[in-house]
């Protein structure tokens, strides 16, 4: 099958997905489910790397920033800037590909090659609404919420990285993140979330629902899904950074 | 009553039905016979709607599947139940959970009516005290019970089990076939059971279809298939010795 092919099935997907739920208290359910396992369990490890990026970036602009001429807060200033700008929308996103992404496709394409989607059909269920609506609403409205977290944390594991190596001080360190306060780059990076998180949840899901064969072929659909995840990731990226700031 | 009429399916270019007749009646449990690759399954979801046939039609009670819109299609799969040949048990969901499943999206009754409802089919099926158990913890023969109860938990009007005897001891397969004609006897439905094996086909075959190659070579009774000189049939139905001399016996008899 072709790449076109691929893109026509996708959308036709889509058509399907974005019908009115069947019954609006099993749909609730699910949702629920989902943000639990797209949305909860993923705060464990954007935290994490959010924290450990803005340690790093902070001592690297700090290490690199030696003439004297250059303003103290600059590193609060870049650090700032880079979590807000690209890793707390990007870099999580590409990591939540990863960790999500896998799950979705892998939890999909089991239930097609064990036919639990056959079943859900045969009952005269829209399989699709059923399985995926609810993970791309869990992930529309709860990503964008993991994306702030991810921006504060990777702030605060700035500042804590300079109060550990001494590399600068903590008053520079916080005149150079209230320095030039934009709200729109805020804006930016949730406007960003928001489309990621849509292809995180339905890219996986087109790669698990249409599996063919067995559990090699869901772990072959799983690795495409990721890659395919973060691919259109970083393309949309380039598209609205081109959009939204150029 | 299932009617179909000049069912044609292939794929990629390869012919897989070619061209099937064939009447289900209300209360009796048919059995489709063949080898594998001869097109059984193809032909079960062929009238399940999960493969869209190239031709012919599938009419159930007058209700020709092909003229459905996506709605009605949706409206007619609510009588029908499904025994996957695996069970196809939702694994996130508990027994009790699995069985409500479709009564909980389909109706609008309060949690103690559809536990109650739950509640009566598991004890049909002689599956009680496992209401919380979950599919991983269940052995092959409680799993298609579940499967059997959460098809006839809406009281569906046309019952569908593709293989459901494989991977089962021959007792419990035993068990699963009276259990299916019992249930066809007591709520009138009309039951076509994919399978190879031969003593569901002697046991419960109200009626057979034999298929080979895509095509329907034979159609009668188990009483007949005794007597048939058919070649195809006897020589898969009767390939094993205890077969041959049970039919000897029979026409001995």
């Amino acid at each position: 099958m072709n790449y076109i092919e691929h893109v026509g099935k996708y959308f036709l997907m889509l058509r399907q997905v974005f019908k009115k739920p069947q019954k609006g208290n099993v749909f609730k359910d699910a949702l629920f489910r989902e943000v639990e396992d797209l949305g909860l369990k993923s705060i464990g490890i954007v935290a994490f790397i959010a924290f450990f990026v803005g340690g790093v970036v902070s001592i690297q602009t700090a290490l690199n920033v030696e003439n004297p001429l250059i303003p103290k807060y600059l590193v609060g200033f870049a650090t700032k800037r880079s979590m807000i700008l690209e890793f707390a929308p990007t870099f999580a996103s590409i990591i939540l590909a990863g960790k999500v992404g896998s799950f979705i496709t892998s939890s999909i394409g089991t239930m097609r090659v064990t036919e639990q989607i056959d079943a859900l059909e045969v009952m005269g269920i829209n399989s699709l609404n059923y399985l995926i609506l609810p993970k791309i609403i869990a992930a529309i409205f709860f990503y964008p919420l993991l994306v702030f977290l991810a921006m504060f944390l990777g702030i605060f594991g700035g500042w804590t990285a300079g109060m550990l190596t001494g590399l600068f001080h903590s008053i520079d360190y916080i005149a150079g993140i209230q320095l030039d306060f934009d709200p729109f780059l805020v804006q930016y990076a949730i406007i960003k979330s928001t489309v990621f998180a849509f292809v995180i949840a339905t890219v996986p899901s087109y790669h698990g629902y249409y599996v063919k064969g067995g559990a090699l072929e869901v772990g072959r659909a799983s690795t495409q899904a990721v890659v395919w995840t973060s691919v259109m990731i970083i393309v949309l990226n380039y598209f609205l950074t081109q959009m939204l700031l150029g | 009553m299932i009617e179909v009429k000049g069912l044609h399916k292939s794929f990629y270019g390869t012919a897989v039905l070619k061209g099937i007749d064939a009447s289900f009646e209300r209360g009796k449990t048919s059995l489709i016979i063949g080898q594998s690759g001869s097109g059984k399954t193809v032909f079960l979801k062929s009238l399940l709607g999960l493969h869209r046939p190239e031709s012919g039609s599938v009419s159930f009670d007058g209700r020709i599947s092909k003229d459905l819109n996506e709605d009605d299609k949706r409206q007619l799969r609510q009588d029908i139940g499904m025994v996957f040949q695996g069970s196809a048990l939702f694994d996130s969901l508990t027994v009790e959970e699995n069985v409500m499943f479709p009564i909980k999206m389909f109706t609008s009754q309060l949690e103690p009516d559809m536990l109650d409802r739950v509640n009566v089919v598991l004890k049909r099926v002689n599956l009680e005290n496992a209401n919380k158990k979950f599919p991983a913890e269940l052995s092959g023969g409680m799993k298609k019970r579940v499967a059997i109860a959460r098809a006839i938990v809406m009281n569906p009007k046309y019952l569908f089990c593709d293989e459901p005897n494989s991977g089962l001891d021959p007792q419990t397969a035993i068990i699963i076939d009276n259990l299916i004609q019992e249930i066809t006897d007591e709520y009138q439905i009309t039951t076509v059971i994919n399978t190879h094996d031969m003593n569901s086909v002697m046991e419960i075959g109200e009626k057979i279809i034999f298929l080979k190659n895509g095509v329907k070579q034979w159609e009668g009774t188990n009483k007949e298939m005794f007597k048939t000189d058919n070649k195809s049939v006897v020589d898969f139905v009767y390939s094993s010795d205890l077969f041959k001399k049970v039919r000897q016996l029979y026409v001995d008899r």
